[in-house]
This record gives C-alpha cells, structure tokens and sequence, in this order.
C-alpha cells in the first residue's frame, strides 16, 4: 500500500436554511444592519455594455416555485473579462464592475432579479470561443449543498450552437434548459429563465 | 450601541508568518461528493422536492469557475464582526458570551488570504431576527444575528457573538437543532464557493439532527464541531470556540495547451 497524502480535506457542506436571508441580505429577513450592503444591481451608471434584466423562478418537484431560495450570479464584463487576477485575457478589465451579485426570491411569488449588463464571450483554456453565459449558484432550505448551473442567451443561436460546455451535454433537448429568452419590456431588455430542480425538465446541473 | 462594551480584540496568541502563496490558476481539485450530503436525503424532508434526479456534468475548471468575486475592507463597517455590538441598542445581548475564530485553509493546508466570511445564527434563545421566523422564544432587542469578516493575509478570522439557542423546527414531529452557526465563505474562486454550519462541542443534539446527519462520513461531521478554546478566551469577558474551514485545493498548471506560462 502506499503512503496516503496528507491533504486536508473539504469542509462539509450544509443547507444554508430557510433564514439565510438574516446573513446574506439582512434587508429581506426586515432588519437593517450594515453600513454596506451587496445587491442585485451590479451595474453603475458608467459600466459598459448592454443593460439587461435577468427574471426567473426555481422551481421544484411539484412544479412550485422556491420562495426562500437565494441565487448569486458571477460573470465576466462586455468585453468578456473576469474581474479576478486569475483571468489574463486581453479584454479591457473594468474596475468598478465586480462581476457579481445576489438575490432572493420574493416571498409571495419566487421571483428572482437581477440588474446586469450581458457578458462578452470568454476564451477557455484551450483558446476555444464560449458563447456569452452567466454562471449561477443556488442554495435554500432542502438544498444541501449550492447547486452550479449556467444561463445562456436565446438571441446567442450561433455561439450557443459552438459552446463547448453546452456542447458537453449529450441530449441536445437538455441543452435548452440553460437557455434564458430574451423579450423586450418598457423599452427594457429582459431575460426569463426558469431553473427547475428535478422532473422531467430538469436543468443542467454542473460539478465544477 | 453601548459604548461601555469592550473592544474586541485579536484573540490569538503566536501570529503564524503571513503565507504568500503563488498565483495558482489550474483549477481546483476535484470535489469529493463522499464528504458532503448528498441531494436527495429523506431524512430531512425538504431536501425531497428540491433535489436533481439527473447526474450533475463535471466541468473541468474553465476560467468561469476559477475566478470568483474578489471583496475589500471597503465592504465591511468596522463592527462587521462584532454580533455583541453591530446591532446594540441599549445594552449588550443575552447570552454567553463567545469569540469564534480560526483560519479558512484550501486543501493544502495554506491560508485563503482577503476572502469574505459571512455568518449568521439566532439568538440565546433560538430565535432569529427573520420576519418567517414565528418561534415563540422572544427576539432579543439588542441582537441582530449576523456578521462578516474577511480574512487576513494568512486566512485567519474572528468574530465575537452569543451562543445561540437550540430551537425547534417541523422535520419530524419534535426535531430540535443542535445550537449552530451558519458561515458562508466564498475562496478565490466561484467553484470554491461554500455554504456550512459550525456546531459546538459536547451538544447531544448533534448526533440526532437530520441536517447534520445528512452528511455521510463521520470525519466530516466531527470537522463542523468546534471545540472549545480556553487559550483563546477573554478572561472575565468571553469563552472562545476554534472553527477552521477546508475549501478545495488548488493547482499550478503544467504543461497544458496554452501560451500563457505557468
């Protein structure tokens, strides 16, 4: 037998509760707290790119939408850049533009927003072109562990059609479940999507 | 606020040398799923509706998930971490007083420096500041319930609290949990990210919740009980309890087909 690694391991992973709100977003458990607070909003008046709005509902095994689920989105700017050290690509990096946000769902209907601009396409590793996603982390009561998945743009077709992550998925009918719709409003653009956790249209889950 | 309350203070006692580690960006190591709950675990109800059926696609860490949100002492106020003051009234909470502290390691055993720790957790009496929360034990008015932290250059943290209450909750039909606190951490990428819950030692709740008992390798149960920490207590102030968390390891790149180096 040979020698084990002394690697430590993971820290377990637990539910983050139906109260997650009272760490995470003091405002929606209905108290006020900290001098700073992280949103929804990630854009300022002077980020570049498209505004767009980001709409949609978890949903679970009955078909009813999570009402106490906290989602957080993590992207890359217009010009398809991380704001991370680790991202070396050529693309303009914006200061002022984190790259991520998080929301609750409203209590009563399950809604979830977010206010954002639409990435750029990225480079993977191996030089290959993704088509512009936004990559999303979900937790709630009964979920025992986040679960990570994509949203990808509708009016994206061609990119879509050469994503290597999408390309991963071996029925293509599956593929659909990561795609967000894009229609217009007031004059606003905004992406539906919908998340569900387990049936027969059950969204791509990803071990990252 | 009260402004007879103490400050806090930094209660280690030998400061380790800051840890410089390189810039690693080839992805994390693999998760190992044996360690955590899994989806499905009937045990605890709600996980039943809200879990995949489907396999999770294992990704191999693209730059979407080696990259991950970088915070600063920008985003904190200066009692962020301090639950005994941040959201004090006229008087200081009830409860034991207690410092939670310890270091946000990787798998390697080096610190995760400047990343952001969050928690929160009810009140003595097992109840939470949450307009959902209808728990009978009553809100305490100088206690908030929540507070972050980012870690310093060798991945320490700390924060100062009270001891939360066990309370009651609709599992089964007398399920209680175990006194805890729930921590949110984020790492240096987005697939680090990790919600968990700290459980203190000795409580003979732990072995009986359907949450904790979720997770099926008993190492990694024992990893979320903290012990008690007598050299790190404030005499005549607060007991301390030691919470060190494990995110994913991370790799150097070799050899992989690209132009930028290692």
């Amino acid at each position: 037998m040979p020698q084990p690694l002394n690697y430590l391991k993971e820290t377990a992973s637990q539910t983050a509760g139906p109260y997650v709100h009272i760490g995470l977003i003091p405002a929606m458990a209905g108290f006020d707290i900290f001098e700073k607070n992280f949103s929804n909003v990630l854009t300022t008046p002077d980020t570049d790119g498209e505004r767009i709005t980001l709409e949609g509902k978890v949903i679970d095994g009955t078909g009813t939408p999570l009402r106490d689920v906290l989602l957080e989105i993590w992207q890359a700017n217009a010009a398809g850049r991380y704001n991370h050290p680790a991202d070396r690509s050529p693309g303009a990096l914006e200061q002022e533009f984190r790259g991520w946000g998080r929301a609750g769902s409203d209590f009563e209907s399950g809604l979830v927003t977010f206010e954002t601009i639409k990435p750029g396409a990225i480079t993977d590793r191996a030089g290959r072109t993704c088509a512009p996603h936004i990559n999303v982390w979900i937790v709630a009561r009964g979920i025992n562990i986040g679960l990570n998945t994509r949203l990808y743009f509708s009016d994206e077709e061609a990119a879509n059609a050469a994503d290597p992550v999408l390309n991963l998925i071996e029925q293509p009918i599956r593929r659909q479940t990561l795609v967000a719709k894009r229609s217009e409003r007031g004059g606003k653009v905004v992406y539906s999507f919908t998340i569900n956790l387990q049936g027969p249209e059950e969204t791509v889950f990803f071990d990252v | 606020m009260n402004a007879q309350a103490p400050a806090l203070q930094d209660p280690r006692l030998n400061r380790p040398e800051p840890l410089a580690p390189p810039l690693c960006d080839g992805g994390f190591f693999e998760r190992d799923r044996s360690i955590h709950p899994p989806a499905h675990a009937p045990g605890y109800k709600s996980s039943v509706l809200r879990s995949p059926r489907q396999s999770l696609l294992s990704l191999e860490g693209s730059v979407s998930e080696i990259t991950g949100p970088v915070f600063g002492h920008n985003d904190l106020g200066p009692l962020d971490n301090d639950l005994i003051r941040n959201y004090a009234k006229d008087g200081d909470p009830v409860g034991e007083r207690i410092i939670v502290h310890g270091r946000v390691l990787d798998e390697t055993g080096r610190g995760v420096p400047n990343t952001l720790v969050e928690f929160w957790q009810a009140n003595a009496g097992g109840r939470y500041r949450h307009k959902k929360d209808t728990y009978l034990a009553p809100i305490d008015p100088n206690f908030g319930g929540c507070g972050r932290a980012l870690t310093d250059d060798t991945g320490y943290y700390y924060f100062r609290t009270v001891k939360p209450g066990p309370y009651p909750w609709r599992n089964y039909v007398n399920s209680w949990r175990p006194a805890h606190i729930h921590f949110s951490v984020f790492g240096s990428g987005f697939a680090q990210r990790l919600i968990t819950q700290m459980y203190f030692e000795g409580d003979p709740l732990i072995p009986i919740c359907p949450i904790l008992t979720t997770i099926p390798d008993k190492d990694a149960l024992d990893r979320l009980v903290a012990p008690l920490d007598l050299n790190a207590s404030a005499p005549f102030d607060s007991l301390a309890y030691r919470f060190d968390i494990v995110l994913r390891g991370q790799r150097s790149t070799y050899f992989e087909n690209r132009t930028a180096g290692n």
